[in-house]
């Protein structure tokens, strides 16, 4: 099975987190940049399957030069080959730039199945599976708690607030998923050096025929007018039990929706 | 002023003389111990426990175990990625570094350069692969410093070799498959690969240790244990062939030790700066920023001179009295360091609940093991002077 999967370079989710003074996208430069902890799982995904069914597992990624350093991590976990899409007019592109990108991207790689994580960890919007299904004209089952794979059918239970439904399609799909799914494997240290040697093929938009205009930010459908920090933490509300402290307790986690 | 925190290590920007690869190798390291031993190792320290049947085959899967040899199964990383493995090895926990060093640079070294091919098929890919575990026998009840006048013996009977003696603080002795022995044959030194399941050997664990308690030391016995013709170590000639597994391992230590120290600081800074007394944080005070400056300072000189031997190693250059310039500098400095982080964290810092003490402890070991502070002075001294100290 030809399998492609989605790799994004984010900002660490466990350090400060900022967006630019000056066009309001997500800071690339000062922040420590990971991969995407999301796609971490989708890559495990996809070498279990490669492991089971055989065939080609390929990272493809979207994003400035800097990038190519997690495509390498995510190489050393143990995919065979790696595309970079880079080019200074994708910087600021929204979702739906994203997709258009990416899914010119996965037609000049014919994948049997494309995986990716459910959502990244800066833009957290989680449409981008379903836009790149959509122009692709395949399926998309996303969100999987489970993946199996049965010849060309694809099967997934796809994690939903109450449960989960088991849906099907025939491969070829793009198949998001959470990170219940598995559990990622380490890198090795012969993974690490052989990444090194695999192959990382660079793309720019003028090879997949699209035009500057139609990505960046001067293509974008929507954008950041302004944004400014958050407040800073406020002590939280106290409450006294004084007999009907369960009661208003409850009240507190229904208003804010936690149940 | 905003209060922008950089971590000791980010000073100088130390990361620029790591290559990529190499940040890889140590990122994967960090997270492994995130994972698997930072949660737990308070506990474990506290019931002088390691797991070592658990952590073998994961490190063993990354490939740590025995990283920096080639063939069998092992990684064939370099000194620096390597030294690089034990700094964050050691930031988790000394005995989790020792458990790492002793296995690859001291076991599985000794096999790997003075084996056999029998040998090294027979021991190196269930060792690189976690599923068995070594360990290093040179120090006697009665001989530390001076291993040339061991008293464990070798004689031949027939074909076979019949060992006599005993073996005292071997590390991950109560643990082991195998022990690479060094005994006194007629003509001088020789080294032994001894199962630790063979007829007249026995462990006792060395309990009561106030240092080192996540890792597992015992005294192995030997009595009249009975081997082939095929256990000896045929290219291990003399003393120098059992100092040489040293100098490997010196060399991971040297880089370990920065580990703790860093996590000593990191931990202490974090607490200096959220621990008010008199109104403020104590992070704020002249004198607590002195010390902090001081140890940072410290800890980057370390590090420049574990890259710089690191490097050195990598080049095929590397001197042993220059590897002892290394440990002897990086595990001193590394002690003073988690000594002066205890007094920043007050009570806190004699508590397991951080861990600052349980680093300082586990340093005194390490500054006796594998040469003392002194003896590294007196092969320093030796170069510098020509004359020999030891004795
Ligand atoms: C936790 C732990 C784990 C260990 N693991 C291992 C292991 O796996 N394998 C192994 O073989 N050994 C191991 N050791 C033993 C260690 O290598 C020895 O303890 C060390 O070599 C010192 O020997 P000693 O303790 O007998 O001290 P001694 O040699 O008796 O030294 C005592 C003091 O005298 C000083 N001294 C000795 N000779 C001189 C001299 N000529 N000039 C000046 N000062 C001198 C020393 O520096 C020291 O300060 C371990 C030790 C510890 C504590």
């Amino acid at each position: 099975m030809n399998i492609v999967v989605l790799v994004k370079q984010v900002p660490d989710s466990g350090a400060e987190r900022n967006l630019r003074s000056d066009d309001s996208t997500v800071d690339r430069g000062s922040a420590s940049n990971v991969i995407n902890e999301m796609d971490e799982y989708a890559i495990e995904e996809a070498l279990r399957i490669r492991e089971a069914h055989g065939g080609e597992v390929t990272v493809l990624s979207m994003g400035p030069a800097g990038a190519a350093e997690s495509i390498r991590k995510a190489l050393s976990m143990g995919p065979d080959g790696a595309v970079h899409v880079v080019d200074d007019a994708l910087h600021g592109s929204c979702a739906v730039a994203t997709s258009k990108v990416l899914a010119a991207a996965l037609r000049t790689l014919s994948p049997d199945l494309v995986l990716c994580g459910a959502e990244s960890t800066d833009g957290r919007v989680q449409v981008v599976p379903h836009m790149l299904a959509e122009r692709l004209g395949v399926a998309a089952l996303t969100g999987a708690r489970k993946l199996t794979v049965d010849g060309g059918t694809l099967t997934v239970e796809r994690q939903t607030e109450e449960g989960y439904e088991v849906v099907t399609a025939p491969a070829p799909a793009v198949v998001s998923v959470w990170d219940t799914i598995n559990e990622p494997r380490y890198p090795s240290f012969k993974g690490i050096m052989a990444a090194k040697k695999k192959p990382l093929r660079t793309l720019a938009l003028a090879d997949l025929g699209i035009p500057a205009d139609e990505v960046g930010l001067a293509g974008a459908t929507s954008a950041v007018v302004e944004h400014s920090q958050r407040p800073p933490r406020s002590g939280g509300q106290k409450i006294t039990d004084g007999g009907d402290g369960g009661v208003r307790l409850v009240e507190f986690l229904a208003a804010e929706k936690f149940v | 002023m905003p209060r922008r925190r950089t971590s000791p290590l980010d000073l100088i920007d130390v990361d620029r003389l790591l290559t990529e690869e190499e940040r890889a190798v140590r990122d994967v390291v960090r997270q492994v111990i995130d994972d698997r031993v930072r949660p737990y190792v308070a506990e474990w320290y506290e019931e002088a426990f390691l797991p070592v049947r658990e952590l073998a085959p994961v490190f063993g899967g990354l490939g740590l175990l025995g990283m920096h040899l080639t063939g069998y199964g092992c990684a064939g990383a370099s000194a620096v990625a390597y030294g690089l493995a034990c700094m964050e090895l050691e930031a988790g926990d000394s005995g989790v570094r020792s458990l790492v060093s002793v296995q690859g640079s001291l076991a599985m070294y000794a096999i790997w350069r003075f084996g056999g091919e029998e040998q090294k098929q027979r021991w190196l890919p269930r060792m690189a692969a976690g599923a068995a575990i070594g360990c290093f026998g040179l120090t006697e009840p009665d001989h530390g410093s001076d291993p040339a006048s061991m008293k464990t013996r070798a004689r031949r009977d027939g074909a076979d070799w019949i060992l006599d003696g005993s073996k005292m603080w071997i590390t991950n002795a109560p643990v082991a498959d195998v022990a690479v022995i060094w005994a006194r044959l007629e003509d001088g030194l020789g080294g032994f690969v001894v199962p630790m399941d063979a007829p007249g050997v026995s462990v006792r664990t060395i309990g009561h240790k106030l240092s080192l308690r996540a890792s597992p030391t015992g005294e192995i016995g030997l009595d009249g244990v009975r081997l082939p013709a095929s256990a000896r170590l045929p290219g291990a000639e003399g003393l120098k062939a059992a100092l040489s597994c040293l100098t490997e391992a010196r060399q991971g230590i040297a880089w370990g030790a920065i580990g703790a120290a860093r996590e000593c600081l990191d931990t202490t800074i974090t607490y200096a700066c959220t621990r008010d007394q008199f109104g403020k944080p104590i992070a704020q005070f002249q004198l607590t920023q002195a010390k902090l400056a001081d140890m940072a300072v410290e800890l980057q000189k370390a590090f420049l001179l574990a890259v710089h031997l690191g490097r050195a190693g990598d080049a095929g250059t590397l001197r042993p009295e220059q590897v002892s310039v290394g440990k002897l500098n990086n595990v001193r400095e590394a002690l003073a360091i988690a000594r002066e982080c205890r007094t920043i964290m007050g009570a806190n810092g004699i508590s397991g609940d951080y861990p600052v003490m349980r680093h300082a402890a586990n340093l005194e070991s390490v500054l006796t093991y594998e040469g003392t502070s002194e003896i590294h002075q007196l092969i320093i001294g030796q170069r510098l002077t020509g004359l020999n100290a030891f004795a």
